[in-house]
C-alpha cells in the first residue's frame, strides 16, 4: 500500500521563504489584532455609544458605499471600453485612471477643491443644484471616490478581459442588441471581478484619511456634525493612546468583518 | 440562398479581397483554407461581427451587408462551441428564442424539439462545464438552430474533438443537415472533412478563393499546385514537356518520362493523386500509358491504408489497402511496377 499524501520535507528554499513570508504575515497582521484585543468588549460597546463614534461609523460606512455606487455607474462602462476596443491614447487613458493611487492623497483633497470648489466650474454647477462639497457629505464622498476608483476600474477590467468575446459575439447572432449582449453575457460573466473591484473600493474608501481632512474635515450627516473614522482616531489621538485605542479597535474590527463578510460572497463556490 | 459579391474585408496584416460565392438553400457549403487564411473572419463578416471594407451580403434577394448581427438570421457555431457558461444548456439553446420574445409555451416547446433532433434531451438541466467536447458540440448546433436561423455558420466545428468524436460528429452533422436542411457555411483546415460533409467547396489562398468546385472536380481538377497539395496529392513534381503528340505530352520528371493529356509547353508542375497510382509486382497488361519499375523506399503504415513510396527517381507515393500490402508481400528495398493513367495527371 502507498500513503495518499505522504509528508514531503520541505527544501531549504522552501524553508526560508516560508520564514520570510510568516514574517510580513505577522508585520500585516500583529498590530490590527493588537489594537483589537487591547480594549475589552465592554469598552468597545461603551465607545460604539458614543454619539461622535457611531455617528462617524455610519458616515464612513454610508459615504464610502455611495462612493462604490457612483463608481460602479461611471466605472464600469469605462472599463467594459478598456477591456474591450482598441483606441489611439488607450495606454494614456489606463495611466490617467491610476493617477489617484499615486499622488498624495492630501495633495489629492486640494486638487479636488479646485474643481468641486464653490467659486470653480464643477463646483458652481453643483452649488446651483443644491450640492456643495466643502465640510459636507458630498466632499467626502467625492474624496472617497477619487481615492478608491482605479481599483474598481482595473478589477472589472480584468473581468471583462477575460470573458471570450465570442460569447458576446454568438448571443449578437442570436438575436440579442449589443445592449441585452452586455447585461445578458458580459456582465453576469465579469460580475465576480466587478463585485471584488467594489469590495476593494469601499474598502479603500473607507480607511482614507488625506483627501478627506482636506476637503470635509467633518461633515453635517442626518443632523449629526461628524467625522469620518480615519479622521475621529487622528483626533482622539491627540488625546492619548488610551483615549484613541477604542474607537481604532472598532474601526479596524468593522473593516475587518465587512472586507471579510464581502470577499467571501465575492470568492464563493470558487477554489483557492 | 446567400450570395456574397466582392467582399473586402482587412485583417490587419493582410486583405481578404474578392470574395464572391453563390450558395443555394439548403446546399452544404465548405471554406477551406490553412491556419491563419481569415476563415474565421470571412464567417464573422457574413454575420455581420467584422467590419468589411467593400462588398455585398445578400441573403435571399435581401440585401443584409449594413444590417445588426441580431437582425441578419444568421447563427454561428464556433470551434470551441462558446456556450454560455453561466446559463445551463436549456437556457443556453432557448436564449435565441428568449431574446426574440417568443411566449413562453413556444420555447419550451421549440427547445425540447431541437434538443430530441439532437439526441440531448437528457442534457438540458446540466451546466456546459460538465460537457464532453461532443456534447457541447451538438448543444452549440442546438443553441443556434432553434432559433432558425436563414444560414448556418460553423467555424471549424469538429477541429477540438478528439478523432473517434470527429468522425461521430461528421455523420451527425450530415444527419443534423438533412433533417433541418438549413444552408450551411463550414469552414475548416481539414480537405478530408470538407470533402466528407460539403456538396461544394471553396479553397482559399493569400486572401482570395483559389478554386470552388465539388469535391470530385477538387480531387480529379485542382486548378493550382496550392489546391493540389490542399487536396493531399501527394504527388507534386516539375518536369519539362519535351514532345506533344495527338494531345499527349511526353514529360521529362527527374529522367523519368511521364504521358500526360495535356497541351501545355515547356516547363510545367504536375500533380497524381496516391490513390490513382496501382502497385503490382508484375507489369500489367492494361492501356494505362504509364509504366515504371521502381524500388520501394518507404511504407507508412496508416492502419487499414499503406502509403507507399516507390523511387524510380523521382519518388511516387501510392496508397494501397492492408489487405493489398499483405497479398503482395511488399517489403523496403522490393522492386515493384507503378501503373496510370496519362489522363490522372494533372499540368499546371
Amino acid at each position: 500500500m502507498t500513503k495518499m499524501s505522504a509528508w514531503k520535507k520541505p527544501d531549504s528554499m522552501s524553508l526560508v521563504f516560508i520564514l520570510l513570508g510568516a514574517l510580513i504575515l505577522l508585520f500585516i497582521f500583529a498590530p490590527p489584532l493588537k489594537t483589537i484585543f487591547s480594549s475589552s468588549p465592554g469598552t468597545l460597546w461603551n465607545t460604539l455609544l458614543e454619539e461622535d463614534v457611531y455617528s462617524s461609523i455610519i458616515l464612513t460606512l454610508f459615504a464610502a458605499l455611495i462612493a462604490t455606487l457612483i463608481g460602479l455607474f461611471l466605472g464600469v462602462p469605462l472599463a467594459y471600453l478598456l477591456a474591450r476596443r482598441q483606441f489611439r491614447g488607450k495606454r494614456f487613458v489606463e495611466a490617467i485612471i491610476d493617477v489617484p493611487i499615486v499622488i498624495p492623497h492630501s495633495a489629492a483633497g486640494v486638487a479636488l477643491l479646485f474643481v468641486f470648489g464653490s467659486n470653480f466650474l464643477c463646483g458652481k454647477f453643483f452649488h446651483s443644484i443644491g450640492i456643495g462639497f466643502f465640510g459636507a457629505f458630498a466632499g467626502v464622498v467625492i474624496a472617497m471616490m477619487f481615492v478608491s476608483v482605479p481599483f474598481l476600474i482595473d478589477s472589472a477590467k480584468e473581468g471583462f478581459k477575460a470573458v471570450d468575446v465570442r460569447l458576446e459575439k454568438v448571443a449578437r447572432t442570436l438575436g440579442a442588441s449589443v445592449w441585452k449582449s452586455f447585461f445578458r453575457i458580459s456582465l453576469p460573466l465579469a460580475w465576480r471581478s466587478i463585485f471584488s473591484g467594489s469590495v476593494l473600493m469601499w474598502a479603500r474608501g473607507l480607511s482614507e484619511f488625506g483627501a478627506i481632512v482636506i476637503i470635509a474635515y467633518s461633515a453635517s450627516f442626518f443632523g449629526w456634525n461628524t467625522k469620518v473614522l480615519p479622521i475621529l482616531v487622528a483626533d482622539r489621538f491627540d488625546f492619548g493612546l488610551d483615549y484613541t485605542r477604542p474607537v481604532a479597535a472598532l474601526a479596524i474590527l468593522i473593516s475587518l468583518i465587512a472586507f471579510i463578510v464581502l470577499r467571501s460572497i465575492a470568492y464563493r463556490g470558487e477554489k483557492a | 440562398m446567400i450570395a456574397i459579391k466582392n467582399l473586402k474585408v482587412n485583417l490587419g496584416d493582410f486583405l481578404l479581397q474578392d470574395i464572391s460565392l453563390d450558395i443555394k438553400q439548403g446546399e452544404y457549403f465548405i471554406i477551406l483554407g490553412p491556419t491563419g487564411a481569415g476563415k474565421t473572419v470571412l464567417l464573422e463578416a457574413i454575420a455581420g461581427l467584422y467590419p468589411v471594407l467593400e462588398g455585398e451580403v445578400w441573403i435571399d434577394g435581401n440585401e443584409i451587408t449594413d444590417l445588426s448581427p441580431e437582425k441578419r438570421g444568421i447563427g454561428i457555431v464556433y470551434q470551441d462551441q462558446a456556450l454560455f457558461p453561466h446559463l445551463p444548456v436549456e437556457e443556453n439553446i432557448a436564449f435565441g428564442l428568449k431574446m426574440r420574445k417568443r411566449p413562453k409555451d413556444e420555447i419550451k416547446s421549440k427547445t425540447d424539439a431541437i434538443a430530441e433532433v439532437m439526441g440531448i434531451l437528457h442534457l438540458l438541466k446540466r451546466s456546459p462545464a460538465t460537457l464532453s467536447g461532443g456534447e457541447k458540440q451538438k448543444v452549440a448546433l442546438a443553441r443556434a438552430l432553434v432559433a432558425e436561423p436563414k444560414v448556418l455558420l460553423l467555424d471549424e466545428p469538429l477541429s477540438a474533438l478528439d478523432p473517434e468524436t470527429r468522425e461521430r460528429m461528421q455523420g451527425e452533422l450530415r444527419e443534423m443537415h438533412r433533417k433541418v436542411m438549413v444552408t450551411i457555411i463550414h469552414v475548416t483546415h481539414d480537405f478530408e472533412e470538407a470533402i466528407t460533409l460539403g456538396h461544394r467547396v471553396a479553397v482559399l489562398n493569400d486572401g482570395c478563393i483559389a478554386q470552388i468546385g465539388t469535391p470530385e472536380e477538387f480531387l480529379r481538377q485542382p486548378s493550382s499546385e496550392f489546391v493540389a497539395r490542399f487536396a493531399l496529392s501527394r504527388n507534386i513534381f516539375s518536369g519539362r514537356v519535351v514532345l506533344i503528340e495527338d494531345g499527349c505530352a511526353l514529360i521529362d520528371v527527374g529522367g523519368t518520362k511521364l504521358r500526360a493529356t495535356t497541351e501545355t509547353k515547356g516547363e510545367v508542375r504536375l500533380s497524381i493523386r496516391p490513390e490513382d497510382i496501382l502497385i503490382s509486382r508484375e507489369l500489367l497488361q492494361s492501356t494505362a500509358r504509364n509504366c515504371f519499375q521502381g524500388v520501394i523506399s518507404d511504407i507508412a503504415d496508416r492502419g487499414s491504408i499503406i502509403y507507399i513510396t516507390v523511387t524510380l527517381p523521382p519518388d511516387f507515393i501510392c496508397i494501397i489497402t492492408r489487405q493489398a500490402f499483405d497479398e503482395l508481400e511488399l517489403r523496403n528495398g522490393g522492386k515493384v511496377w507503378i501503373t496510370f493513367k496519362a489522363s490522372v495527371i494533372r499540368v499546371f
